[in-house]
């Protein structure tokens, strides 16, 4: 107990970082010498190798089906024949054998058709079946121009479009009394709600598809702490540095405007890759009635944005580029997902997503404090409730 | 349930934008995207289809070791094994074989190796074969890590059956690893038979690869033929009761790669033998011909003359044949399933 009250002795910085490095040299030289010994008084495990590759990816191109595998386990695995639907059939790859975390792509010279169902059994060294499945084949795009500009018009449709229409209701807002302006901050919050348990459940979701090797649902979790954090640390050092210009409420607003505009752009990035993902591998059905569906649904983001900012009198500029940040994300999301996708990094960032959007709740909830300074009263709780509701509502119209 | 509708829609909104990409791609100057309206799957790629032969096979032009493996498929198709002979007092034949079961690991597709049961080291056992009426002696000595048994259909006596349970008061029944039983019958009724372990659980101990081929000839010899052994097996490499690779003697495609090489207008004899576990029914069709078929040879008459026959587990006939025409002709199961998973070979037929 006296040695807390000590002053630490004086060290200078190379003695500090030394004292620091000689645990971890230490245990280094242990690890290189286990290992030259060959693991000393551990006995082999027991019983076949655990074969435990994981099927990441399939793509279809015309007469050739594409499967990109991953080896999640501890052994060494080798796919030495491949069945598609009840038959052997050719194939290569690049290695005759996968060690840990290694990963390979496998092209299997199948004349698929569209629309039918496959199954595929990639046959191991020892007899081991990994099954993979196409539902229903349809050919993968290929990423050129033409699919960047898809890609492009996709996430302009779902990101930047509904946001910006969403904004529009700026100069309503301005007319709107300081209690209507509560509210609707309100309904903002009750909108990333939602969408952070969207965000959740959707990254979990992916996470638990393929690879689990980079730590799978967990890193829905790690996300959202990160984007949280990252966030925060954004918000502290605006501030910091906003209070070192002018401050006042205006620049209070915007600053908001600009944190809810980052969160619902990472949350836009994620959902992109999704998008991006789902039309590379073909997983999709059509509808222009989807298109409105979704225009609905996620129009309520752009009036988050504008929420915060209904006293400023920000200029087109400005609001143009808080569309931008908040919708934008989308199109770049969509690019990665579709040109390569990872569930790992979808799984990952969806879970930013959904952290950056806690972190932008936390900045907005001392704006719905009434007059007498309290949190949730009928009108602040029926706005949080709208929000939920509103986002769950069209949730359910577009759905089919 | 919400997350996975709104990605949906997400999904739905991507396709109906597929218009729009189509003539985004025109636009472009490599022109990949492609609408969704085409089919992909339609038109090949000459180059891919090139690299599958037209009908179905391993992978990479791999074949499987059979030096590695101890036995190769085709001798086993012409390797009847007579035993030791020695005459009896009463002027019938005794034969003598010895059956050794052991463990073993084989290759059964080019790089899936498969932890066999084996009699003599090989898949299917060796085809014992005598005339009806020999004293037969079979002795049985068990290298294997688990108990087993020779069960030989046929006619014989309870004791002599190869059942656990049975016997036991002689040595029989049940053998255990390390421990040895001499089987002793008379052979009958002439025909084509089987033998295999009547271990429990009975259908690994089969699966498993303790199975042969049981030739019993009648006293007065059939036609002098080129006679084949067909194994028709299958292995369930994955435990799941359902079999990964099928064939006739063992390796998946084997008559593929390395046809059955038999001469034009000769008489052929197949001895056909169905063994498959985890699968009722088995089939055999031969292309471009027709053969008379002897259901279990117990009969000098055909019963049928045709390209196709079925065969439940243990079911077995002999089929007569020439070929007219040289070539090759290929032969299956017509349970295509099994056929495009290694149950398909070639006949090759040559000038005399």
């Amino acid at each position: 107990m006296n040695a807390e009250a000590a002053p630490p002795p004086q060290t200078s910085g190379a003695r500090l970082w030394l004292l620091g490095l000689i645990p971890l040299a230490l245990m280094a030289g242990i690890v290189v010498i286990f290992a030259a010994l060959g693991a000393p008084g551990l006995a082999e495990r027991r019983g076949p190798p655990v074969e435990n590759l994981v099927v990441d990816k399939i793509a279809l191109h015309p007469g050739v089906i594409q499967l990109t595998v991953r080896n999640d386990g501890p052994d060494a695995v080798s796919v030495r024949q491949v069945i598609v639907n009840d038959g052997f059939a050719n194939f290569t790859s690049k290695y005759e054998q996968l060690t840990r975390l290694a990963a390979d792509t496998i092209r299997v010279d199948y004349p698929w058709i569209e629309g039918e169902a496959y199954e595929i059994s990639l046959l191991t060294s020892t007899g081991g079946v990994i099954p993979a499945e196409i539902p229903v084949a349809v050919e993968t795009p290929e990423a050129g121009p033409g699919f960047y500009g898809l890609m492009a018009l996709l996430g302009t449709y779902v990101g930047v479009i509904p946001v910006l229409l969403g904004m529009l209701w700026l100069p309503l807002l301005r007319r709107s009394k300081p209690s209507v302006i509560r509210v609707l901050i309100a309904f903002t919050i009750g909108l990333l709600v939602f969408l952070i348990v969207d965000a959740l459940l959707e990254g979990i979701e992916i996470a638990g598809q393929g690879s689990q090797a980079f730590g799978g649902q967990a890193l829905v979790y790690l996300g959202a702490i990160v984007g949280y954090l990252v966030l925060a640390t954004v918000d502290s050092t605006m501030r910091s540095r906003g209070q070192a210009a002018s401050g006042g409420a205006k620049a209070g607003g915007l600053h908001l405007a600009l944190l809810v505009a980052v969160g619902i752009g990472l949350h836009n990035l994620g959902e992109g890759l999704a998008i991006g993902a789902a039309y590379a591998a073909g997983a999709l059905a059509l509808g222009a009635l989807l298109v409105i569906g979704f225009a609905i649904h996620n129009t309520t983001e752009g009036l988050a944005v504008v929420a915060p900012v209904a006293k400023n009198r920000p200029s087109l500029k400005t609001l143009a580029g808080l569309g931008l940040l908040a919708g934008g994300p989308a199109i770049v999301g969509a690019w990665i997902g579709a040109s390569a996708f990872n569930g790992s990094l979808v799984a990952f960032l969806l879970g930013v997503g959904a952290g950056a959007i806690a972190q932008v709740i936390v900045q907005l909830a001392p704006f719905i404090r009434n007059e007498a300074g309290q949190f949730l009263y009928p009108k602040s709780a029926g706005g949080l409730l709208g929000g939920i509701g509103v986002l769950y509502a069209t949730s359910l119209l577009v759905s089919v | 349930m919400v997350a996975f509708t709104r990605r949906r829609v997400l999904s739905s909104l991507a396709a109906s934008l597929g218009a729009v990409a189509a003539g985004a791609s025109q636009l472009g100057t490599s022109g990949t995207a492609t609408a969704a309206g085409e089919m992909p799957g339609m038109d090949h790629d000459p180059a891919a289809a090139a690299a599958h032969s037209g009908h179905a096979g391993f992978a990479r032009g791999g074949i499987v070791d059979s030096a590695a493996n101890g036995f190769d498929p085709s001798l086993i198709v012409r390797d009847f094994d007579w035993g030791r002979t020695l005459k009896l007092a009463d002027g019938r034949t005794l034969r003598e074989w010895n059956l050794v079961a052991s463990d073993k690991e084989i290759e059964i597709a080019p790089g899936v190796r498969y932890a066999a049961w084996t009699f003599n080291g090989r898949v299917p056992g060796p085809t014992l074969r005598c005339v009806d009426g020999d004293r037969l002696r079979i002795r049985f000595s068990n290298g294997s890590a688990h108990p087993h048994t020779v069960h030989f259909h046929g006619i014989h006596p309870s004791e002599m059956d190869g059942v656990p349970g049975l016997g036991e008061d002689i040595g029989g029944g049940l053998i255990q690893p390390g421990q040895s039983f001499t089987y002793e019958f008379d052979a009958g009724p002439f025909g084509l038979h089987l033998y295999h372990c009547h271990a429990s659980p009975l259908a690994a101990h089969i699966a498993k690869g303790l199975y042969g081929m049981f030739i019993v000839d009648p006293k007065e010899p059939r036609a002098p033929a080129d006679e084949l052994v067909m194994v028709m097996n299958a292995f369930d490499t994955n435990f799941d009761f359902g079999n990964e690779i099928y064939a006739v003697n063992t390796v998946g495609f084997h008559y593929l790669n390395s046809p059955i090489k038999v001469k034009r207008d000769a008489l052929v004899r197949i001895y056909l033998v169905n063994v498959l576990e985890y699968d009722p029914i088995n089939s055999f069709h031969l292309h471009a011909n027709f053969f008379h078929y002897f259901p279990t040879g117990t009969s000098l008459v055909p019963a049928e003359y045709t390209d196709t026959i079925s065969q439940v587990q243990g079911q077995r006939g002999i089929l007569e044949l020439t070929f007219p025409y040289p070539g090759k002709y290929m032969f299956h199961a017509h349970k295509t399933e099994f056929a495009e998973l290694g149950w398909m070979g070639f006949f090759e037929v040559e000038d005399q």
